[in-house]
C-alpha cells in the first residue's frame, strides 16, 4: 500500500530528451495526472516541442498537435470548436505553451481566444526565457536576470524591465479561472487544475518552471528554486475564480529575495543596491496582491 | 523505384520514448539507503523523468516496523538522468549521489 | 437547383455552405468581408451548422482552421492580400500537415500604397507553398469550383488545401445570374469528410514533431510534390463528375476559346479572360486569327495543356496580372519553363492591370495586334512588356 498525495498514474514516459532537472517536464507530468486521459494538447515551438524527442518517437500518453510559435490560443479554439461540432464537449483541450510563446509572440492568439470564451485551459509553462532557441530574454524574464541578449558585459546590459504580469493580463481579459502554480507545491497546483475542470470558458494557469541550464543552477536545486520563489514572494501562488483573489500560499515569515537569487547562476553580477531595488518591486507586487484579495472578497 | 516513403502522408509520432534509454546521459547516479528511507514517496512525486517505480514493501529492508506495510520506491536506472532532485529532496537525506564508474573495456 | 442573382463573395459564402463546413476561422478584410458576412447570417439563421470563430487576425484564422481540420472536420475560410500574405507561414503548414483546407481569396494589390482594387500578386506569391490554385472568371465558377475544392482536395490520394481566387470588385461585389445547386446533390457528390487521421482522445500520437536530417523530410516534401502531380488526374476526372451531376461543364486545367488555327493566342488568369473573348470574337469577325486560353488551374501547373497549345499557334502573349521582381512574371516564367525544348515559338509577357488599373477592350486589341505583328515577324521586341504605364504612348488609345 502506498499514500500518495498526488493522483498515481503517470501519462507521461520516460525517455525523453529534457534537460536534467527540468522543471518544465515535471510541471506536464502534474499538469496531465489532473486532467487525465481524456485530453488533446496544442504545444507551439518551445522545450516541449523536443522533449518528447525525434519523431517518430512520442513520450505523452494523450494526442498532441505541434503547432507553428504564435498560434496556441488560436489553435486550442480550433480544436475545441471542431470537437464541440463533433458533440464531445467533455474531451480537455489544452494549450502547452512557454512564456515566450504566451507573454510575446502569442499574446495576441491567447487574447483572442480569452476574449472568445472558449472552454479551454491554456498552460503556461514559465520558465523566464526563450530558452529552446538558447535562453534569450523574454517579457516575463525578471528584474535584473542575464540572458543571452541580456549578457551585461560593460553596459551591464541585463533585463531591467520588470517581468510582465501574464495572469493579470488574463484576469483583465474576465476569463472564468486564473491561477498561478508552480512545481514545488504540486498539491496546490493539481487541485486548481482541478478545481480548472469544473469550470466552463478559458482557464489560464502560469506554471513557474525553473531551468537548471537558463537560470545557472544545479539540476537537483530545481524544486528547492521553485519552492524559495513562492517563499520570498518572488513568485505568489494565487488563484483568481470569477475576479476573486485567493492567495493559496501565504509565507507567514517571507524570506529576503537574496536566499532566492543566491542560487541562480543568473544572477550573480547583482549589486547590492540592485538586489534592494528587486526587494523593493517584490514587496510591492505582494503588497498589491493582498490589496487585491481583500478588495475582491468584500461583499457587494 | 524503390524508394521507401513513410506510411503516413505527415508526420505522425507514435513510437514509445521508452526506446530511448537515458540512464546513459548520467554522471551521477542517485543510490537510495535504504534503513533510511522512510517511504514518504517525495522523490517519486518531484521526479522530471519519471524514472523513480514503486516497488513491494518487503523487497528492501525498513527502518522500523511501522513502515514495514508502505511500499517503497526503487530508482530505474534504465532512465535516471541524474539530476539529483530526488537527493535533493528527500527529507532523511536517504539518497545519496554517487559517480558514475566507468565500465571496465 | 435555384437561380439567384448574386455577387462574386455571395457566391462563394454559397459554395461553402453548400459544402458543410464544420468550423469556419475568419478575419474580415475589403474586398472579402462580405463572404464572411453571408456565411455569419447563414449560421446566425441556422441554415449553416458550423462553429464560427470570430478570430483575432488571419494568421489566427489558418491556425484555427489547420487545428480544427487536423481534429478531423471540413473547415473553411477566406481572405485577400495583406490577410492572405499575413497567412504565410501556416500556407505552408497547411499543405505540409496534408490538410485539405478550402480557401476563398479574393484578388487584391498589396500595400504600400493602400489599394483594395483587382491585383494578383498576393496569390501569385503563395504558389511555393503546396496549395492548388484555381482561379475564377465568373461568380458561377466561383461557386462550383468551391465545391469541387473540397472534393478534389479531400481525395486520401491528394490531401492537399485548395484556394479558389476570384477578382476584386469585379466579381466580388458584381452581381451575376448563378445557378445555386441542391444542397442533396451537393452531399451525395462530396460526401462527410473523411480523413485519414485525425487527433482523437484515446488515440496519443504527435503531429508535427521535431525531425533530423535522416528522417523522412525530404520523403514527406516528395510525397506532397507527388499528390500534386497526382492532382491534374483527379481534377480531370472530377470536372467530368460534376458536369455529370450539375449540368455544368468545365474545362478541367486550361480554358481555350478560338484557339484552333490561331496566329497568336493569349493566355490569362481570371475575368481578363472575361473581356477577352468578347475581343477575340471581335478580332475574328474582322479576320484576325486569335485565340484565347484562360489558365485556371496554375497550381498544379498546367504543363501538358500548355505544351499542346503552343503546338497550335505561331506565338503567345501571357498576360499576367501580377508581378514578381526578378525575371518576369509568374505565369511568364513558367509557361517558357514548361515550354523549353518543347516549343521555339516568339513568347512575350504582357505585365498589365496592376493595383486595378482597368483592362478595357481597346487595350486588349492593342496588345492583341502586337502579338499578330510578332507572331508574323517571328521575334520579340520586349520580352517583358509593361502594357498602359502612364506617357508609354506605345499603349494610348
Amino acid at each position: 500500500m502506498r499514500k500518495l498525495t498526488i493522483p498515481e498514474e503517470e501519462y507521461m514516459l520516460p525517455g525523453h530528451t529534457a534537460c536534467l532537472g527540468c522543471g518544465a517536464t515535471i510541471a506536464m507530468r502534474y499538469v496531465l495526472k489532473a486532467l487525465g486521459k481524456n485530453t488533446i494538447l496544442s504545444i507551439p515551438a518551445c522545450c516541449w516541442a523536443v522533449i518528447p524527442g525525434v519523431y517518430p518517437k512520442r513520450t505523452l500518453e494523450v494526442p498532441l498537435l505541434y503547432t507553428a510559435f504564435e498560434v496556441t490560443g488560436a489553435a486550442i479554439s480550433g480544436i475545441r470548436e471542431a470537437l464541440n461540432a463533433m458533440g464531445k464537449e467533455d474531451v480537455n483541450v489544452v494549450g502547452f505553451a512557454g512564456d515566450g510563446g504566451t507573454a510575446d509572440i502569442g499574446i495576441q492568439a491567447l487574447s483572442g481566444a480569452a476574449e472568445r470564451g472558449h472552454d479551454i485551459f491554456y498552460i503556461m509553462y514559465d520558465n523566464e526565457a526563450y530558452m529552446n532557441t538558447g535562453i534569450q530574454r523574454s517579457g516575463s524574464t525578471p528584474l535584473g536576470a542575464w540572458t543571452t541578449t541580456t549578457p551585461g558585459g560593460k553596459k551591464r546590459m541585463y533585463k531591467w524591465e520588470p517581468k510582465k504580469n501574464v495572469a493579470e493580463i488574463m484576469v483583465a481579459h474576465h476569463v472564468p479561472y486564473v491561477a498561478t502554480a508552480t512545481i514545488a507545491y504540486p498539491e496546490d497546483m493539481i487541485a486548481k487544475l482541478k478545481r480548472a475542470k469544473e469550470i466552463k470558458g478559458p482557464k489560464f494557469i502560469q506554471i513557474f518552471s525553473p531551468c537548471p541550464t537558463g537560470w545557472k543552477h544545479g539540476p537537483d536545486k530545481t524544486v528547492e528554486v521553485s519552492r524559495l520563489a513562492v517563499q520570498t514572494n518572488a513568485f505568489p501562488l494565487y488563484e483568481v475564480i470569477n475576479g476573486k483573489y485567493r492567495i493559496t500560499v501565504k509565507p507567514k515569515h517571507p524570506k529576503p529575495i537574496k536566499e532566492y537569487l543566491r542560487l541562480q547562476g543568473r544572477f550573480r553580477h547583482l549589486t547590492e543596491e540592485e538586489i534592494e531595488l528587486i526587494q523593493k518591486e517584490i514587496d510591492r507586487n505582494w503588497k498589491e496582491l493582498l490589496k487585491k484579495e481583500r478588495c475582491s472578497q468584500e461583499e457587494e | 523505384m524503390s524508394i521507401i516513403l513513410p506510411e503516413d502522408p505527415t508526420p505522425i509520432a507514435r513510437v514509445p520514448s521508452t526506446e530511448n534509454k537515458t540512464g546513459g546521459w548520467r554522471t551521477f547516479r542517485p543510490v537510495i539507503n535504504y534503513e533510511k528511507c522512510i517511504r514518504c514517496y517525495i522523490c517519486w512525486k518531484f521526479c522530471p523523468e519519471p524514472a523513480i517505480e514503486f516497488a513491494p514493501p518487503d523487497k528492501y529492508l525498513s527502518p522500523k516496523p511501522a513502515l514495514a506495510k508502505f511500499d517503497t520506491v526503487e530508482i530505474n536506472y534504465d532512465y535516471c538522468k541524474g539530476c539529483g532532485i530526488c537527493a535533493n529532496e528527500c527529507p532523511t537525506k536517504a539518497i545519496d549521489m554517487v559517480l558514475e564508474e566507468l565500465e571496465e573495456e | 437547383m435555384t437561380m439567384m442573382i448574386l455577387t462574386g463573395n455571395e457566391s462563394a459564402a454559397w459554395g461553402a455552405k453548400l459544402s458543410k463546413p464544420k468550423v469556419i476561422a475568419a478575419y474580415p478584410i475589403t474586398p472579402q468581408t462580405s463572404i464572411i458576412e453571408t456565411i455569419a447570417e447563414f449560421i446566425a439563421n441556422g441554415e449553416l451548422d458550423a462553429k464560427y470563430i470570430r478570430v483575432e487576425s488571419e494568421h489566427s484564422a489558418m491556425a484555427a482552421c489547420i487545428a480544427a481540420e487536423n481534429t478531423g472536420v471540413r473547415t473553411f475560410t477566406a481572405t485577400s492580400a495583406h490577410g492572405l500574405t499575413l497567412m504565410h507561414e501556416l500556407l505552408i503548414w497547411a499543405s505540409g500537415a496534408r490538410l485539405p483546407i478550402v480557401m476563398s481569396v479574393v484578388n487584391r494589390a498589396m500595400a504600400p500604397a493602400w489599394s483594395v482594387w483587382t491585383d494578383q500578386m498576393d496569390s501569385m506569391a503563395q504558389r511555393d507553398t503546396g496549395w492548388m490554385q484555381i482561379y475564377a472568371e465568373n461568380n458561377q465558377e466561383v461557386l462550383d469550383s468551391i465545391i469541387m475544392a473540397y472534393k478534389i482536395s479531400e481525395k486520401h490520394n491528394i490531401l492537399l488545401p485548395t484556394m479558389v481566387m476570384e477578382d476584386a470588385f469585379i466579381l466580388s461585389h458584381t452581381s451575376e445570374a448563378v445557378n445555386v445547386p441542391e444542397q442533396k446533390l451537393v452531399d451525395d457528390f462530396l460526401g462527410e469528410f473523411d480523413p485519414p487521421f485525425k487527433l482523437e482522445p484515446g488515440n496519443p500520437e504527435g503531429y508535427g514533431s521535431l525531425i533530423m536530417p535522416e528522417g523522412p523530410y525530404m520523403e514527406f516534401r516528395y510525397m506532397i510534390a507527388k499528390a500534386m502531380d497526382d492532382a491534374r488526374n483527379e481534377i480531370r476526372k472530377t470536372v467530368e463528375e460534376f458536369a455529370d451531376v450539375f449540368g455544368r461543364e468545365y474545362s478541367s486545367l486550361v480554358e481555350e476559346y478560338k484557339t484552333e488555327d490561331a496566329d497568336a493566342i493569349m493566355v490569362v488568369i481570371g475575368t481578363i479572360g472575361s473581356t477577352a473573348k468578347d475581343v477575340v470574337d471581335m478580332l475574328r469577325d474582322k479576320g484576325k486569327k486569335v485565340g484565347l486560353a484562360r489558365i485556371r488551374y496554375f497550381r498544379p501547373f498546367p504543363f501538358e495543356e500548355v505544351r499542346a497549345l503552343a503546338k497550335k499557334t505561331n506565338m503567345l502573349g501571357i498576360v499576367d496580372r501580377s508581378y514578381t521582381f526578378g525575371y518576369g512574371a509568374a505565369l511568364y516564367t513558367e509557361t517558357k519553363g514548361a515550354l523549353y525544348g518543347h516549343a521555339d515559338i516568339p513568347i512575350k509577357n504582357y505585365v498589365m492591370g496592376l493595383g486595378g488599373r482597368d483592362i478595357t477592350p481597346e487595350i486588349l486589341v492593342k496588345v492583341f495586334e502586337d502579338m499578330l505583328k510578332i507572331s508574323k515577324e517571328g521575334q520579340v521586341d520586349v520580352e517583358i512588356d509593361w502594357v498602359g504605364l502612364h506617357g508609354d504612348e506605345r499603349w494610348s488609345i
